[in-house]
Protein backbone atom coordinates (compact mmCIF):
# COMPACT_ATOMS: atom_id res chain seq x y z
CA UNK A 1 0.00 0.00 0.00
CA UNK A 2 0.89 3.50 -0.31
CA UNK A 3 2.55 5.44 2.15
CA UNK A 4 -0.06 7.47 4.16
CA UNK A 5 0.97 10.62 6.71
CA UNK A 6 -0.62 10.96 9.97
CA UNK A 7 -0.58 13.27 12.84
CA UNK A 8 0.24 11.78 16.26
CA UNK A 9 -0.97 13.18 19.38
CA UNK A 10 0.39 11.93 22.23
CA UNK A 11 -0.72 12.42 25.65
CA UNK A 12 2.00 13.49 28.51
CA UNK A 13 1.90 9.80 30.16
CA UNK A 14 3.24 7.98 27.64
CA UNK A 15 5.63 10.93 25.71
CA UNK A 16 8.54 9.60 27.07
CA UNK A 17 7.66 5.14 25.59
CA UNK A 18 9.77 4.24 22.51
CA UNK A 19 6.49 3.91 20.56
CA UNK A 20 7.85 4.66 17.14
CA UNK A 21 10.46 1.47 17.84
CA UNK A 22 7.44 -1.08 18.43
CA UNK A 23 6.02 -0.12 15.57
CA UNK A 24 8.85 -1.29 13.52
CA UNK A 25 9.60 -4.09 15.70
CA UNK A 26 6.36 -5.80 16.37
CA UNK A 27 4.61 -4.57 13.55
CA UNK A 28 6.94 -4.32 10.71
CA UNK A 29 6.37 -0.69 9.52
CA UNK A 30 8.64 1.75 8.00
CA UNK A 31 8.36 5.25 9.21
CA UNK A 32 9.46 8.21 8.04
CA UNK A 33 9.17 11.25 10.53
CA UNK A 34 8.94 14.98 9.24
CA UNK A 35 7.90 16.69 12.42
CA UNK A 36 7.84 16.04 15.78
CA UNK A 37 7.47 18.37 19.15
CA UNK A 38 6.88 18.20 22.60
CA UNK A 39 5.03 20.87 24.43
CA UNK A 40 5.49 22.75 27.65
CA UNK A 41 2.46 20.25 28.82
CA UNK A 42 4.55 17.56 27.72
CA UNK A 43 2.11 16.61 24.99
CA UNK A 44 3.67 15.23 22.14
CA UNK A 45 2.70 15.89 18.24
CA UNK A 46 4.26 13.96 15.26
CA UNK A 47 3.44 14.00 11.97
CA UNK A 48 5.16 10.92 9.85
CA UNK A 49 4.40 9.07 7.06
CA UNK A 50 3.70 5.41 7.68
CA UNK A 51 4.17 2.20 5.06
CA UNK A 52 3.76 -1.50 5.65
CA UNK A 53 1.28 -4.99 4.84
CA UNK A 54 -2.46 -3.58 5.48
CA UNK A 55 -3.16 -5.82 8.34
CA UNK A 56 0.43 -4.88 10.05
CA UNK A 57 -0.58 -1.24 9.46
CA UNK A 58 -4.28 -1.59 11.27
CA UNK A 59 -2.38 -3.53 14.00
CA UNK A 60 -0.05 -0.97 14.48
CA UNK A 61 -2.71 2.02 14.58
CA UNK A 62 -4.86 0.09 16.91
CA UNK A 63 -1.25 -0.59 19.39
CA UNK A 64 -0.85 3.34 19.35
CA UNK A 65 -4.93 4.10 20.07
CA UNK A 66 -4.52 1.35 22.94
CA UNK A 67 -1.20 3.48 23.83
CA UNK A 68 -4.28 6.86 24.06
CA UNK A 69 -2.71 8.09 21.21
CA UNK A 70 -4.67 9.90 19.07
CA UNK A 71 -4.51 9.53 15.30
CA UNK A 72 -5.73 12.05 12.20
CA UNK A 73 -4.92 11.72 8.43
CA UNK A 74 -2.79 14.52 7.73
CA UNK A 75 -4.63 15.59 4.44
CA UNK A 76 -7.56 16.49 6.50
CA UNK A 77 -5.83 19.26 8.56
CA UNK A 78 -4.51 21.93 6.33
CA UNK A 79 -7.21 23.69 4.07
CA UNK A 80 -6.71 26.24 1.68
CA UNK A 81 -10.17 28.54 1.48
CA UNK A 82 -10.55 28.92 -2.35
CA UNK A 83 -12.61 31.65 -1.88
CA UNK A 84 -9.99 33.87 0.42
CA UNK A 85 -7.37 32.95 -1.65
CA UNK A 86 -5.74 36.00 -3.70
CA UNK A 87 -2.97 33.63 -5.71
CA UNK A 88 -0.45 36.12 -4.52
CA UNK A 89 1.88 33.63 -4.06
CA UNK A 90 3.74 35.00 -0.88
CA UNK A 91 3.32 31.07 0.50
CA UNK A 92 4.81 29.75 -2.13
CA UNK A 93 8.49 30.40 -1.20
CA UNK A 94 7.62 29.71 2.04
CA UNK A 95 6.55 26.07 2.30
CA UNK A 96 8.96 24.02 3.10
CA UNK A 97 7.31 20.76 0.75
CA UNK A 98 6.27 22.05 -1.99
CA UNK A 99 2.93 21.58 -1.02
CA UNK A 100 1.79 25.24 -2.34
CA UNK A 101 3.16 26.42 -5.28
CA UNK A 102 3.00 28.90 -8.26
CA UNK A 103 1.28 27.20 -11.65
CA UNK A 104 2.99 28.36 -14.75
CA UNK A 105 2.73 30.01 -17.27
CA UNK A 106 -0.75 30.71 -15.31
CA UNK A 107 0.13 32.05 -11.78
CA UNK A 108 -2.18 30.03 -10.11
CA UNK A 109 -1.56 28.89 -6.44
CA UNK A 110 -1.90 25.56 -6.19
CA UNK A 111 -2.02 23.41 -2.69
CA UNK A 112 -1.26 19.51 -3.18
CA UNK A 113 -2.49 18.27 0.00
CA UNK A 114 -0.53 14.91 -0.35
CA UNK A 115 2.67 16.99 -0.03
CA UNK A 116 1.77 18.95 2.75
CA UNK A 117 3.53 18.08 6.25
CA UNK A 118 1.38 20.34 8.74
CA UNK A 119 3.93 22.37 9.25
CA UNK A 120 1.70 25.37 9.94
CA UNK A 121 4.19 27.92 8.65
CA UNK A 122 2.07 28.77 5.94
CA UNK A 123 -1.02 29.88 8.18
CA UNK A 124 0.85 32.82 9.68
CA UNK A 125 2.56 33.98 6.27
CA UNK A 126 -0.50 33.97 4.30
CA UNK A 127 -1.21 37.81 3.87
CA UNK A 128 -5.37 37.02 3.69
CA UNK A 129 -5.57 33.84 6.15
CA UNK A 130 -6.80 31.67 3.05
CA UNK A 131 -5.03 28.50 4.74
CA UNK A 132 -7.23 27.24 8.01
CA UNK A 133 -6.46 24.31 9.66
CA UNK A 134 -9.48 21.80 10.18
CA UNK A 135 -8.90 20.68 14.10
CA UNK A 136 -11.81 17.89 13.11
CA UNK A 137 -9.57 15.47 11.20
CA UNK A 138 -11.35 12.14 10.70
CA UNK A 139 -9.97 9.19 12.88
CA UNK B 1 1.89 60.30 -39.25
CA UNK B 2 0.08 57.32 -38.38
CA UNK B 3 -2.83 56.95 -36.41
CA UNK B 4 -4.75 59.68 -34.16
CA UNK B 5 -7.41 59.44 -31.48
CA UNK B 6 -9.27 61.64 -28.74
CA UNK B 7 -11.12 60.52 -25.86
CA UNK B 8 -13.92 62.45 -27.53
CA UNK B 9 -14.03 59.88 -30.18
CA UNK B 10 -13.07 56.90 -27.98
CA UNK B 11 -16.52 58.06 -25.82
CA UNK B 12 -18.22 57.72 -29.30
CA UNK B 13 -17.35 54.56 -29.99
CA UNK B 14 -18.16 53.03 -26.67
CA UNK B 15 -21.81 54.68 -26.21
CA UNK B 16 -21.92 53.17 -30.15
CA UNK B 17 -20.28 49.82 -29.30
CA UNK B 18 -18.07 49.98 -31.47
CA UNK B 19 -14.98 50.62 -29.77
CA UNK B 20 -12.43 48.20 -29.63
CA UNK B 21 -11.14 46.82 -26.35
CA UNK B 22 -8.06 44.85 -25.60
CA UNK B 23 -6.34 44.15 -22.21
CA UNK B 24 -2.45 44.71 -21.54
CA UNK B 25 -1.44 40.99 -22.07
CA UNK B 26 -3.97 40.30 -25.24
CA UNK B 27 -1.85 43.34 -26.95
CA UNK B 28 1.10 42.10 -26.75
CA UNK B 29 0.19 39.18 -29.07
CA UNK B 30 -1.44 40.86 -31.25
CA UNK B 31 1.57 43.33 -31.64
CA UNK B 32 3.86 39.88 -32.80
CA UNK B 33 1.39 38.95 -35.28
CA UNK B 34 0.99 42.51 -36.83
CA UNK B 35 2.31 45.36 -36.89
CA UNK B 36 2.15 48.42 -34.53
CA UNK B 37 0.59 50.51 -37.52
CA UNK B 38 -2.24 48.11 -38.47
CA UNK B 39 -2.95 47.21 -34.13
CA UNK B 40 -2.87 50.73 -34.07
CA UNK B 41 -5.59 51.26 -36.09
CA UNK B 42 -7.57 48.57 -35.05
CA UNK B 43 -7.69 49.22 -31.30
CA UNK B 44 -9.14 51.86 -28.96
CA UNK B 45 -8.67 51.57 -25.58
CA UNK B 46 -5.83 48.58 -23.91
CA UNK B 47 -6.67 48.14 -20.29
CA UNK B 48 -4.60 46.73 -17.39
CA UNK B 49 -4.71 45.62 -13.85
CA UNK B 50 -3.25 45.02 -10.72
CA UNK B 51 -4.05 43.31 -7.01
CA UNK B 52 -1.49 43.50 -4.22
CA UNK B 53 -1.22 44.88 -1.02
CA UNK B 54 -0.82 48.82 -1.29
CA UNK B 55 -0.17 50.66 2.30
CA UNK B 56 -1.15 53.94 1.70
CA UNK B 57 -4.93 53.03 1.61
CA UNK B 58 -7.67 54.26 3.40
CA UNK B 59 -11.45 55.65 3.41
CA UNK B 60 -13.54 58.98 4.25
CA UNK B 61 -16.62 58.46 6.42
CA UNK B 62 -19.12 60.65 7.65
CA UNK B 63 -20.73 58.72 10.33
CA UNK B 64 -23.88 61.26 10.59
CA UNK B 65 -24.68 63.03 13.67
CA UNK B 66 -26.60 61.78 17.04
CA UNK B 67 -28.96 63.25 18.86
CA UNK B 68 -27.72 64.83 21.17
CA UNK B 69 -24.28 65.92 19.18
CA UNK B 70 -20.96 64.94 19.48
CA UNK B 71 -17.43 66.36 18.70
CA UNK B 72 -15.90 62.90 17.68
CA UNK B 73 -11.97 63.00 19.81
CA UNK B 74 -11.40 59.67 19.10
CA UNK B 75 -13.30 57.00 16.99
CA UNK B 76 -12.62 53.10 17.12
CA UNK B 77 -14.29 51.27 14.28
CA UNK B 78 -14.49 47.08 15.16
CA UNK B 79 -11.74 48.48 17.51
CA UNK B 80 -9.48 50.28 15.25
CA UNK B 81 -9.08 54.03 15.96
CA UNK B 82 -9.37 56.03 13.20
CA UNK B 83 -8.30 59.76 12.31
CA UNK B 84 -10.69 62.33 14.23
CA UNK B 85 -8.57 65.91 13.36
CA UNK B 86 -11.22 66.89 10.71
CA UNK B 87 -14.93 68.13 11.26
CA UNK B 88 -16.86 66.85 13.92
CA UNK B 89 -18.12 63.54 12.37
CA UNK B 90 -16.03 62.67 9.85
CA UNK B 91 -12.80 60.87 10.19
CA UNK B 92 -10.47 58.87 8.17
CA UNK B 93 -9.36 55.53 8.71
CA UNK B 94 -5.89 54.10 7.46
CA UNK B 95 -5.66 50.67 6.15
CA UNK B 96 -2.47 50.02 8.69
CA UNK B 97 -4.03 51.65 11.72
CA UNK B 98 -4.24 48.74 14.52
CA UNK B 99 -6.32 48.21 17.54
CA UNK B 100 -5.04 49.66 20.67
CA UNK B 101 -4.71 46.17 22.27
CA UNK B 102 -3.17 44.24 19.28
CA UNK B 103 0.58 42.79 20.67
CA UNK B 104 1.88 44.57 17.86
CA UNK B 105 5.51 42.71 17.78
CA UNK B 106 5.91 42.18 21.39
CA UNK B 107 5.82 38.18 20.51
CA UNK B 108 8.00 38.73 17.59
CA UNK B 109 6.82 38.15 14.47
CA UNK B 110 3.34 39.80 15.43
CA UNK B 111 0.24 38.11 13.17
CA UNK B 112 -1.24 41.95 12.63
CA UNK B 113 -4.54 39.53 12.15
CA UNK B 114 -6.73 42.53 12.25
CA UNK B 115 -6.38 46.16 11.11
CA UNK B 116 -7.45 49.25 9.37
CA UNK B 117 -8.05 47.29 6.15
CA UNK B 118 -9.69 44.33 7.17
CA UNK B 119 -12.65 47.09 8.93
CA UNK B 120 -12.69 48.51 5.03
CA UNK B 121 -13.19 44.48 3.92
CA UNK B 122 -15.87 43.65 6.40
CA UNK B 123 -18.02 47.04 5.45
CA UNK B 124 -17.53 46.65 1.80
CA UNK B 125 -18.71 42.82 2.32
CA UNK B 126 -21.70 44.48 4.03
CA UNK B 127 -20.81 43.17 7.59
CA UNK B 128 -22.24 45.37 10.80
CA UNK B 129 -19.01 46.56 12.67
CA UNK B 130 -19.14 47.81 16.35
CA UNK B 131 -18.56 51.78 16.12
CA UNK B 132 -17.13 53.59 19.76
CA UNK B 133 -16.69 57.51 20.08
CA UNK B 134 -15.82 59.78 22.61
CA UNK B 135 -15.81 63.64 23.20
CA UNK B 136 -14.78 65.95 24.94
CA UNK B 137 -18.50 67.98 25.39
CA UNK B 138 -18.58 71.80 24.06
CA UNK B 139 -21.44 74.07 24.01
CA UNK B 140 -22.68 72.62 20.58
CA UNK B 141 -21.43 69.26 21.08
CA UNK B 142 -22.53 67.98 24.75
CA UNK B 143 -22.03 64.57 24.19
CA UNK B 144 -19.07 62.65 25.24
CA UNK B 145 -19.48 59.07 23.93
CA UNK B 146 -21.55 56.85 21.91
CA UNK B 147 -21.29 53.28 21.57
CA UNK B 148 -23.29 51.51 18.60
CA UNK B 149 -23.37 49.26 15.18
CA UNK B 150 -22.80 50.92 11.61
CA UNK B 151 -23.09 49.33 8.38
CA UNK B 152 -21.73 51.19 5.36
CA UNK B 153 -25.79 51.65 4.39
CA UNK B 154 -25.82 53.95 7.42
CA UNK B 155 -23.29 56.56 6.72
CA UNK B 156 -23.82 59.51 4.98
CA UNK B 157 -20.21 59.10 2.95
CA UNK B 158 -17.64 56.72 2.70
CA UNK B 159 -14.87 57.13 0.07
CA UNK B 160 -11.62 55.41 -0.56
CA UNK B 161 -8.48 57.79 -0.97
CA UNK B 162 -5.84 55.78 -0.81
CA UNK B 163 -2.70 58.12 -1.20
CA UNK B 164 -0.56 56.08 -2.57
CA UNK B 165 -1.39 52.96 -4.87
CA UNK B 166 -0.39 51.61 -7.86
CA UNK B 167 3.30 51.72 -8.20
CA UNK B 168 5.10 51.89 -11.25
CA UNK B 169 7.69 48.99 -11.00
CA UNK B 170 9.18 47.64 -7.08
CA UNK B 171 11.82 46.35 -5.31
CA UNK B 172 12.37 42.48 -5.88
CA UNK B 173 13.38 41.85 -1.66
CA UNK B 174 15.93 39.76 -0.45
CA UNK B 175 17.58 38.46 2.49
CA UNK B 176 21.61 38.23 2.88
CA UNK B 177 21.96 38.04 6.71
CA UNK B 178 21.62 34.41 8.50
CA UNK B 179 18.47 34.87 10.04
CA UNK B 180 14.53 34.84 8.62
CA UNK B 181 13.51 38.32 8.33
CA UNK B 182 9.55 39.66 8.58
CA UNK B 183 8.94 42.27 6.06
CA UNK B 184 6.48 44.03 4.28
CA UNK B 185 7.74 42.48 1.14
CA UNK B 186 6.91 38.92 3.11
CA UNK B 187 8.79 36.55 5.10
CA UNK B 188 12.36 36.12 3.19
CA UNK B 189 14.90 33.35 4.15
CA UNK B 190 18.09 33.42 5.32
CA UNK B 191 21.25 33.87 3.01
CA UNK B 192 19.49 34.48 -0.64
CA UNK B 193 16.60 31.61 0.72
CA UNK B 194 14.20 33.53 -1.94
CA UNK B 195 13.41 36.30 -3.75
CA UNK B 196 9.96 38.56 -3.40
CA UNK B 197 8.80 41.00 -6.00
CA UNK B 198 5.15 42.83 -6.15
CA UNK B 199 4.39 43.97 -9.56
CA UNK B 200 1.76 42.60 -12.46
CA UNK B 201 4.67 43.51 -15.03
CA UNK B 202 3.45 43.66 -18.22
CA UNK B 203 -0.33 44.10 -17.19
CA UNK B 204 0.43 47.07 -14.74
CA UNK B 205 -1.07 49.83 -15.42
CA UNK B 206 1.89 52.51 -15.14
CA UNK B 207 3.99 50.26 -16.78
CA UNK B 208 2.19 50.47 -20.05
CA UNK B 209 2.04 54.29 -19.83
CA UNK B 210 5.21 55.09 -18.80
CA UNK B 211 5.06 58.52 -19.09
CA UNK B 212 1.75 58.98 -17.60
CA UNK B 213 0.91 60.37 -20.91
CA UNK B 214 -3.04 59.71 -20.67
CA UNK B 215 -3.02 58.97 -16.69
CA UNK B 216 -3.60 61.44 -14.49
CA UNK B 217 -6.44 63.99 -12.08
CA UNK B 218 -10.02 63.04 -13.39
CA UNK B 219 -8.48 59.58 -15.24
CA UNK B 220 -11.71 56.79 -14.27
CA UNK B 221 -10.23 53.40 -13.25
CA UNK B 222 -11.52 50.37 -11.63
CA UNK B 223 -10.63 50.76 -7.87
CA UNK B 224 -11.42 48.17 -5.52
CA UNK B 225 -14.56 46.39 -7.69
CA UNK B 226 -16.24 49.82 -8.45
CA UNK B 227 -15.69 53.10 -10.84
CA UNK B 228 -12.76 55.61 -8.92
CA UNK B 229 -10.98 58.08 -9.84
CA UNK B 230 -7.04 59.57 -10.27
CA UNK B 231 -7.35 61.95 -7.71
CA UNK B 232 -3.59 62.90 -7.74
CA UNK B 233 0.13 62.00 -8.11
CA UNK B 234 0.74 59.67 -5.56
CA UNK B 235 2.95 60.46 -2.46
CA UNK B 236 6.63 59.12 -2.92
CA UNK B 237 5.68 59.86 -6.87
CA UNK B 238 9.19 59.67 -7.95
CA UNK B 239 9.15 59.94 -12.44
CA UNK B 240 12.92 61.12 -12.70
CA UNK B 241 14.90 58.05 -11.85
CA UNK B 242 16.73 55.50 -14.56
CA UNK B 243 14.03 54.51 -17.21
CA UNK B 244 15.12 51.87 -20.19
CA UNK B 245 15.13 52.15 -23.43
CA UNK B 246 11.06 51.98 -23.96
CA UNK B 247 10.87 53.92 -21.52
CA UNK B 248 9.69 51.68 -18.11
CA UNK B 249 11.55 52.86 -14.77
CA UNK B 250 14.34 50.50 -13.74
CA UNK B 251 12.65 50.81 -9.93
CA UNK B 252 10.09 52.50 -8.41
CA UNK B 253 8.77 55.36 -9.84
CA UNK B 254 5.73 57.17 -10.69
CA UNK B 255 2.30 56.41 -8.02
CA UNK B 256 -1.11 57.18 -8.24
CA UNK B 257 -3.71 58.73 -5.35
CA UNK B 258 -7.10 57.52 -6.00
CA UNK B 259 -10.22 57.54 -4.77
CA UNK B 260 -13.62 56.68 -5.15
CA UNK B 261 -17.38 55.78 -3.43
CA UNK B 262 -16.95 52.48 -1.29
CA UNK B 263 -20.56 51.67 -1.10
CA UNK B 264 -20.08 50.93 -4.86
CA UNK B 265 -16.71 48.48 -3.92
CA UNK B 266 -16.31 44.62 -3.82
CA UNK B 267 -14.41 42.50 -0.76
CA UNK B 268 -13.20 40.60 -3.03
CA UNK B 269 -11.02 43.46 -4.67
CA UNK B 270 -10.05 44.89 -1.07
CA UNK B 271 -8.83 42.31 0.89
CA UNK B 272 -7.91 43.24 4.30
CA UNK B 273 -4.21 41.85 4.42
CA UNK B 274 -1.56 40.97 7.33
CA UNK B 275 2.23 40.91 7.03
CA UNK B 276 3.79 38.66 9.77
CA UNK B 277 5.95 40.69 11.93
CA UNK B 278 5.06 43.87 9.73
CA UNK B 279 1.48 45.41 10.30
CA UNK B 280 -1.77 45.00 8.47
CA UNK B 281 -2.88 46.72 5.52
CA UNK B 282 -5.11 46.41 2.32
CA UNK B 283 -4.72 44.38 -1.11
CA UNK B 284 -6.01 46.70 -3.60
CA UNK B 285 -7.62 46.12 -7.10
CA UNK B 286 -6.97 48.77 -9.45
CA UNK B 287 -6.96 48.86 -13.20
CA UNK B 288 -6.46 52.17 -15.63
CA UNK B 289 -7.88 51.89 -19.25
CA UNK B 290 -5.39 53.39 -21.51
CA UNK B 291 -6.48 55.28 -24.91
CA UNK B 292 -4.57 54.47 -27.91
CA UNK B 293 -4.55 58.15 -29.11
CA UNK B 294 -1.78 57.40 -31.25
CA UNK B 295 1.30 54.80 -32.24
CA UNK B 296 3.42 55.39 -28.95
CA UNK B 297 1.00 55.13 -26.57
CA UNK B 298 0.19 51.29 -28.47
CA UNK B 299 3.87 50.96 -28.55
CA UNK B 300 4.09 51.42 -24.75
CA UNK B 301 0.93 49.24 -23.93
CA UNK B 302 2.98 46.18 -25.66
CA UNK B 303 5.91 46.82 -23.06
CA UNK B 304 6.65 42.78 -21.93
CA UNK B 305 8.00 41.19 -19.32
CA UNK B 306 10.93 40.36 -20.85
CA UNK B 307 11.22 44.28 -21.25
CA UNK B 308 10.51 45.33 -17.72
CA UNK B 309 13.32 45.24 -15.35
CA UNK B 310 13.22 45.65 -11.15
CA UNK B 311 16.01 46.14 -8.78
CA UNK B 312 17.20 43.60 -6.55
CA UNK B 313 17.43 44.54 -2.51
CA UNK B 314 18.55 43.36 0.41
CA UNK B 315 15.72 43.79 2.93
CA UNK B 316 18.16 42.61 5.66
CA UNK B 317 20.60 45.59 5.84
CA UNK B 318 20.40 47.64 2.93
CA UNK B 319 17.04 48.58 2.84
CA UNK B 320 16.56 49.38 6.82
CA UNK B 321 19.80 51.88 6.66
CA UNK B 322 18.64 53.23 3.89
CA UNK B 323 22.09 52.53 2.15
CA UNK B 324 20.56 52.72 -1.47
CA UNK B 325 22.94 49.90 -2.59
CA UNK B 326 21.58 47.45 -5.32
CA UNK B 327 22.36 44.04 -6.32
CA UNK B 328 21.22 43.73 -9.41
CA UNK B 329 18.65 43.70 -11.46
CA UNK B 330 15.92 40.80 -13.29
CA UNK B 331 13.82 40.86 -15.70
CA UNK B 332 9.57 39.80 -14.48
CA UNK B 333 9.93 37.03 -17.25
CA UNK B 334 12.49 36.07 -15.18
CA UNK B 335 11.12 36.37 -11.98
CA UNK B 336 7.95 34.93 -13.56
CA UNK B 337 10.04 31.97 -14.54
CA UNK B 338 10.63 30.49 -10.79
CA UNK B 339 13.93 31.48 -9.80
CA UNK B 340 16.72 34.16 -10.34
CA UNK B 341 20.82 34.26 -10.21
CA UNK B 342 22.33 35.90 -7.65
CA UNK B 343 26.05 35.38 -6.17
CA UNK B 344 25.78 32.44 -8.25
CA UNK B 345 23.17 31.01 -6.61
CA UNK B 346 19.68 30.03 -7.54
CA UNK B 347 16.93 31.44 -6.22
CA UNK B 348 13.04 30.64 -5.63
CA UNK B 349 11.02 33.55 -6.54
CA UNK B 350 7.56 34.26 -5.48
CA UNK B 351 5.25 37.12 -5.87
CA UNK B 352 3.33 39.23 -3.50
CA UNK B 353 0.76 40.75 -6.32
CA UNK B 354 -1.82 38.29 -8.14
CA UNK B 355 -0.70 38.06 -11.39
CA UNK B 356 -4.32 36.18 -12.46
CA UNK B 357 -5.92 38.58 -10.28
CA UNK B 358 -4.41 41.38 -12.43
CA UNK B 359 -5.80 39.56 -16.01
CA UNK B 360 -9.11 39.42 -14.29
CA UNK B 361 -9.16 42.95 -13.42
CA UNK B 362 -7.94 44.06 -16.74
CA UNK B 363 -10.77 41.62 -18.60
CA UNK B 364 -13.47 42.87 -16.40
CA UNK B 365 -12.40 46.91 -17.01
CA UNK B 366 -12.54 45.28 -20.65
CA UNK B 367 -16.21 43.72 -20.35
CA UNK B 368 -16.83 47.08 -18.75
CA UNK B 369 -15.74 49.79 -21.70
CA UNK B 370 -17.14 46.98 -24.28
CA UNK B 371 -20.93 47.15 -22.69
CA UNK B 372 -20.87 50.75 -22.92
CA UNK B 373 -20.77 51.56 -19.41
CA UNK B 374 -17.51 53.03 -18.62
CA UNK B 375 -16.78 55.93 -20.31
CA UNK B 376 -13.07 57.13 -20.22
CA UNK B 377 -12.17 60.21 -18.22
CA UNK B 378 -9.99 62.75 -20.14
CA UNK B 379 -7.19 64.12 -17.29
CA UNK B 380 -7.48 67.46 -16.60
CA UNK B 381 -4.04 67.53 -15.80
CA UNK B 382 -1.91 64.63 -16.53
CA UNK B 383 1.34 63.77 -13.54
CA UNK B 384 4.26 65.29 -12.97
CA UNK B 385 6.96 63.24 -15.64
CA UNK B 386 10.21 62.58 -16.27
CA UNK B 387 10.87 66.31 -17.11
CA UNK B 388 9.73 67.97 -13.98
CA UNK B 389 12.63 67.64 -12.06
CA UNK B 390 10.63 65.54 -9.06
CA UNK B 391 13.83 64.27 -6.93
CA UNK B 392 12.93 62.14 -3.55
CA UNK B 393 13.96 63.69 -0.57
CA UNK B 394 15.01 62.03 2.76
CA UNK B 395 14.29 63.03 6.22
CA UNK B 396 17.30 65.12 7.55
CA UNK B 397 17.80 65.56 11.77
CA UNK B 398 18.09 68.74 12.25
CA UNK B 399 18.65 71.14 15.07
CA UNK B 400 16.36 74.15 15.83
CA UNK B 401 16.42 76.59 13.83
Amino acid sequence: MPPRKIVLRFPPQVVDKPLIYHLVKDYELMVNVLKANVNPYKEGFMVMELVGEPDKYEQGLNFLKEQGIRIDYLSEDIVRNIDRCTHCGACTSICPSGALYVSRPSMEVIFEDEKCVVCGVCLKTCPVKAIEVNFNGKQ
Amino acid sequence: MGVKRTYAEINEKIKSGKVVVVTAEEIIKMVEEKSVEEVAKEVDVVTTGTFGPMCSSGAFFNFGHSKPRIKMHRVWMNGVPAYTGVAAVDAYLGVNELPEYDPLNSNHPGEFRYGGGHVIEDLVAGKTIKFEATGYGTDCYPRRKIDTYISLNDVNEAFLFNPRNAYQNYNVAVNLSNKTIYTYMGTLKANLGNAHYCSAGQLSPLLNDPYYKTIGIGTRIFLGGGVGYVAWNGTQHSPCGARGENGVPLGGAGTLAVTGDLKQMKPQWLRGTSFLGYGATLTVGVGVPIPILNEEMLRFTAVKDEDIFATIVDYSYDYPNATGKTLGSVSYAQLKAGTVELNGKEIPTAPLSSYIKAREIAETLKKWILEGDFLLGEPVLTLPSADSGITLKGLQEKQAP
